[in-house]
């Protein structure tokens, strides 16, 4: 859009990488003598929003910088070499795949940031969370601007210590089990990923993803090919994750903080599904080929799996958890963007990826307004809230009530929010899958995946009656409605995902010409 | 005329300044065991820090050899054969042995000065330094006669070293199990060297290589006897599973420095001694003893994880039989590479692998070692529950705790333990071992689970008044040192990962 110097735009890309590790470094100091604040928690919880901020920043003049005419190719590109013995290269760049997540990081991270230092977590004091969060940041916008295989396996682990520690020290009931469930999980699929990013960059000679990409899989044999996208499909299926490799996920997010539920969900779990649509789908087309029927499949089972299990938590004397509900709703949704990588057509990724993102704005929203339910009712217990009739927060808290409302509808897939684009390109992408795809086969996943979306509408309009309506005698006790830091938190996510929805090309028109160059052969 | 010659073939000439680094730390040895009687008793911290000035001008000496291109000892007929190489494989492992020495020495001189009644210093400072001369003498071995010259050199004093401490029952019986368990093994070593002398005819590894290459049909079971034999030795010396169960043991009963020594120091023995006889003797038989390494690898390391996961936190020394156990552990993936070279052809990339990660591995591990140090200064049973909230007290030190532990991990911010342990997965991978880079993988979450826990426990809140305590100044050495290394290690993996790239003999 602007007319931004290239090699301004490389120290962009590298400041937005390592700047929160920088951040997160200085977040341990003790604070320098003008910046000391009210006290040394308020005064680093103001470094991490000036950090985040700082980052935002950068990564929308980015966005503001890219060549939006050539989304396909890799712009803003570092290639220095780092290891030579293992042929390690800092390979940084971005393309119109990449660039809508790493701003909904930064985005994200800036606004946890921002509510943390309005609403301090419950737990230690905050100067290693803030130091955590950034190397938070900094693990998951390298996962998305790194082009070198070994260097993305880096970065897909150093987000595993930062989410250990916020969630079993700053977690709610039972985070230590659910912390340790959750790295032990990722980790157990990340060695075996490792595994099999070697086999490739033994077998092909390089861990250049670009080379790789653009390789398209000749210079490996389908033996190799099928090996190493089972071992990678693994450690990417588990963070994405995919049924039945599902299971940390509802614990995490349950016993998470607020904070770190809208990371773990906004960002996190992309980190799965980026690395399928950028590593498998074109270093390894004819393995992927051969797994995509099962992927497709075991993408349906989440769908309905997860949409049941939102049913039966949504149910009354159920005694679910509203946390949990939400993270068992992303399941679901994490099942569309799957089979519609699983569906190997422009369409279906396509669709994959805008899912991606408007699940990240909309889940992000729905844990941050039931975190904020929770600090007023000191539950997330849907009995608990709704008793008998309902909790009506309509009446007792009527914007609370209106949001939460928004973001159930959003998340049901209403046309004109973000919701409903990528999941009906992703069933699109399902109806006619690519060439060498058993078609009927695929006919079934989409009508199995169409079914999971009415089944997703029912559990979210419960979830609204019950907690937005009630009983008129239950509106006597007021709920403090949305305090302006709130709002400053909430608003982008509102808006972003109303502006997705209504103008779904700003992002399809970044995503489509690099997914067509990736499938017929990768980025130039 | 004919007298010359006879007297040049029996006097050889010697290249001093090859053989220096280890010659240095034996004179040193020596002199401080003669010092030991003048030296008034008030005084003898003196002793401690010429050992350790020793130590580093040994170091310091490998600078000149580094063209490595070096050799004495030598004999021309019938083809030219070296006793004595200081290549550049001789020069990264005798500079992980002094540094790790160096370093021990370091952790040495507080434990010294806190148990003064107990442990006799010139007689343990002349143990530490002949031991670590005979480790530096072995990568540079070129005889399996010098080779295991220098395996008994390195180990003999190890054994009183860890049954050094007076009155103390634990001690001595570690000592004992150690000097008995190492005995055998070194027996059984020197019946497979003979047996391989019985068929070769020759002690010197290259000539040993040439020759067996065609050994005669009947003689070919002998051989192979020999050759697995002769690796038991350099096994035990790496506690490599079945041959580590002396480890927690002797590591509990040992003093504490004594005990990182013999982590870094002894394995660097065992495995460099692997390398030599393996890779350099014996490559003909690699279809031997390369499957019988890889099933060693993989089982030390399971061993190793399994026990060490079983720890419980609250057991006495159990942060010492952590580490024991989890050097065990760490064993079985150096392994790995050396099984590794036994299936490819580019044996040489295989082995820096190997040494590769023994530099990451002796860094972070010595750095484990002198918090623990530290923290034993405090509470004498040195159990894992007594690191709870170190952050609290000594926040610098449980922030280095915690990054070693990760390194030895292998998780970000341990980038360097992540990327070792990359090469010896590529190095698995390119040799077509994958079910043992699998039994790795697993291996690498279980041991996850137990360094994780440990290093979460240093940032819980801590249990009762948290004492501080003034941090004494060779310790405060010990930590700077390794924490530079792991944290420059950290960003530039090239200077270690390079040796995985081959170029070492």
């Amino acid at each position: 859009m602007i007319d931004i110097n290239e090699s301004v735009m490389q120290f962009l890309l590298a400041f937005v990488v390592a700047g929160p590790l920088l951040g997160a470094v200085a977040a341990l100091l003790p604070a320098p003598p003008g910046l000391k604040g009210k006290s040394p928690g308020q005064a680093v919880l103001r470094h991490g929003v000036t950090v985040t901020g700082a980052i935002l920043a950068a990564a929308i003049v980015l966005a503001l910088g890219f060549d939006h005419d050539h989304p396909s190719r890799m712009q803003a590109t570092t290639d220095i070499s780092w290891i030579p013995a293992l042929d390690v290269r800092i390979h940084l760049g971005i393309d119109g795949i990449s660039l809508p997540l790493l701003v909904l990081t930064a985005l994200l991270t800036f606004l946890c940031a921002l509510y943390s230092y309005f609403k301090p977590p419950a737990g230690p004091a905050p100067k290693a969370f803030v130091a955590l969060l950034l190397l938070l940041e900094s693990g998951t916008l390298a996962t998305f601007a790194v082009l070198d295989l070994l260097l993305f396996f880096l970065a897909f682990e150093m987000v595993l210590i930062p989410m250990y520690f916020l969630i079993a020290r700053w977690g709610g009931a039972g985070r230590t089990r659910a912390a340790w469930k959750f790295i032990l999980f990722t980790l157990l699929g990340s060695v075996v990923m490792l595994l099999g990013l070697l086999l490739i960059g033994i077998k092909a000679g390089t861990f250049d993803m670009v080379a790789l990409a653009t390789d398209n899989g000749r210079s490996l044999t389908t033996s190799v090919q099928v090996i190493a996208v089972l071992a990678i499909g693994i450690g990417l299926a588990v963070k994405t994750p995919m049924w039945p490799l599902h299971s940390w996920l509802p614990d995490a997010h349950t016993a998470a903080p607020t904070v770190g539920s809208v990371l773990l969900a906004g960002v996190l779990l992309k980190m799965g599904t980026y690395g399928f649509v950028r590593i498998v789908l074109p270093v390894a087309p004819d393995g992927f080929r051969t797994f995509a029927p099962y992927l497709a499949a075991l993408a349906v089972v989440g769908i309905v799996y997860g949409s049941l299990a939102c049913l039966a938590l949504a149910r009354q004397g159920a005694k679910g958890d509203l946390k949990r509900l939400i993270a068992y709703s992303s399941v679901g949704h994490m099942g569309f963007v799957l089979l519609g990588i699983a569906s190997t057509t422009p369409t279906g990724v396509n669709g994959a990826l805008f899912a991606n993102i408007a699940h990240g704005l909309i889940t992000g929203l729905l844990f941050f307004l039931v975190g904020a339910l929770k600090d007023r009712t000191g539950s997330t217990d849907l009995d608990t809230l709704a008793e008998e009739t309902g909790a009506a927060l309509y009446g007792r808290a009527p914007r609370l009530g209106g949001l939460l409302a928004f973001g159930a509808v959003a998340s049901l897939g209403l046309p004109g929010l973000a919701g409903f684009w990528g999941e009906m390109l992703a069933l699109f992408g399902s109806f006619r899958p690519a060439a060498g795809l058993s078609r009927p086969a695929f006919l079934t996943f989409m009508a199995i995946g169409a079914f999971g979306t009415l089944l997703t509408a029912a559990y979210m309009l419960i979830v609204v009656r019950r907690v937005c309506m009630g009983g008129a005698d239950r509106e006597t006790a007021q709920l403090a409605d949305v305090h302006g830091y709130e709002f400053a938190a909430w608003t982008p996510l509102v808006a972003l995902t109303i502006l997705a929805g209504l103008w779904p090309k700003a992002l399809l028109g970044l995503t489509d010409p690099a997914v067509q160059q990736l499938l017929a052969g990768g980025p130039r | 005329m004919s007298a010359q010659p006879l007297a040049e073939s029996l006097v050889q000439s010697v290249d001093w300044l090859a053989i220096a680094p280890p010659t240095l730390a034996a004179v040193v040895a020596l002199a401080v065991l003669v010092a030991d009687l003048f030296v008034p008793e008030p005084r003898k911290a003196v002793l401690g820090w010429v050992s350790v000035a020793g130590l580093a001008a040994a170091t310091a000496l490998l600078l000149p050899l580094l063209d490595g291109d070096r050799a004495t000892f030598c004999t021309d007929a019938p083809a030219r054969a070296c006793s004595y190489t200081a290549d550049h494989f001789t020069l990264v492992i005798q500079f992980l042995v002094l540094g790790g020495a160096l370093l021990a020495a370091l952790l040495s001189v507080t434990h010294l000065d806190d148990e003064r009644r107990r442990v006799p210093a010139g007689e343990f400072w002349f143990l530490l330094l002949s031991s670590a001369a005979g480790a530096a003498l072995l990568p540079a071995s070129r005889d399996l006669a010098t080779l295991i010259v220098a395996l008994e050199a390195a180990s003999l004093p190890a054994f009183a070293l860890v049954g050094i401490r007076h009155g103390d029952k634990r001690s001595s019986e570690a000592a004992l199990k150690f000097f008995l368990s190492s005995v055998t093994a070194t027996a059984v070593s020197l019946m497979g060297i003979s047996f391989v002398y019985a068929t070769t005819g020759t002690l010197h590894l290259t000539r040993v290589a040439q020759r067996l290459t065609h050994v005669d049909g009947q003689l070919h079971t002998l051989a192979q006897a020999g050759v697995v034999l002769t690796l038991v030795g350099f096994a035990f010396k790496t506690a490599a599973a079945p041959f580590h169960f002396w480890v927690p043991d002797t590591y509990v009963g040992a003093p504490l420095p004594v005990a990182a020594y013999l982590s870094v120091v002894g394995k660097a023995v065992g495995f460099s001694g692997l390398i030599l006889v393996t890779v350099v003797a014996f490559p003909s038989y690699a279809d031997v003893w390369g499957p019988a390494l890889a099933v060693l690898a993989a089982l030390t390391m399971t061993a190793g994880n399994v026990a060490a996961l079983r720890q419980r936190a609250t057991r006495a020394y159990s942060a010492v039989r952590l580490l024991a156990w989890s050097s065990v552990g760490q064993a079985g993936y150096l392994l790995v590479p050396i099984a590794a070279a036994g299936y490819t052809k580019d044996a040489e990339r295989a082995i820096g692998s190997t040494v590769a990660y023994a530099l990451m591995y002796a860094a972070v591990n010595l750095g484990a070692f002198a918090v623990a140090a530290l923290v034993g200064r405090g509470r004498a049973l040195n159990r894992i529950a007594d690191y709870r909230g170190l952050y609290a007290t000594n926040p610098l030190s449980a922030l280095l705790l915690a990054f070693f532990l990760l390194c030895l991990a292998g998780l970000p911010p341990g980038v360097i333990g992540l990327f070792a342990k990359v090469t010896v997965f590529s190095a698995a991978v390119d040799a077509g071992l994958g079910w043992l880079a699998v039994v790795m993988a697993v291996n690498v979450v279980i041991a996850l689970f137990y360094y994780l826990q440990w290093t979460a426990l240093l940032f819980r809140a801590p249990e009762g008044e948290p004492v501080r305590h003034r941090v004494p100044a060779p310790l405060t050495a010990a930590l700077a040192l390794t924490g530079v290394v792991g944290v420059a290690l950290s960003g530039a993996p090239q200077l270690v990962l390079r040796f995985a790239a081959g170029g070492l003999f």
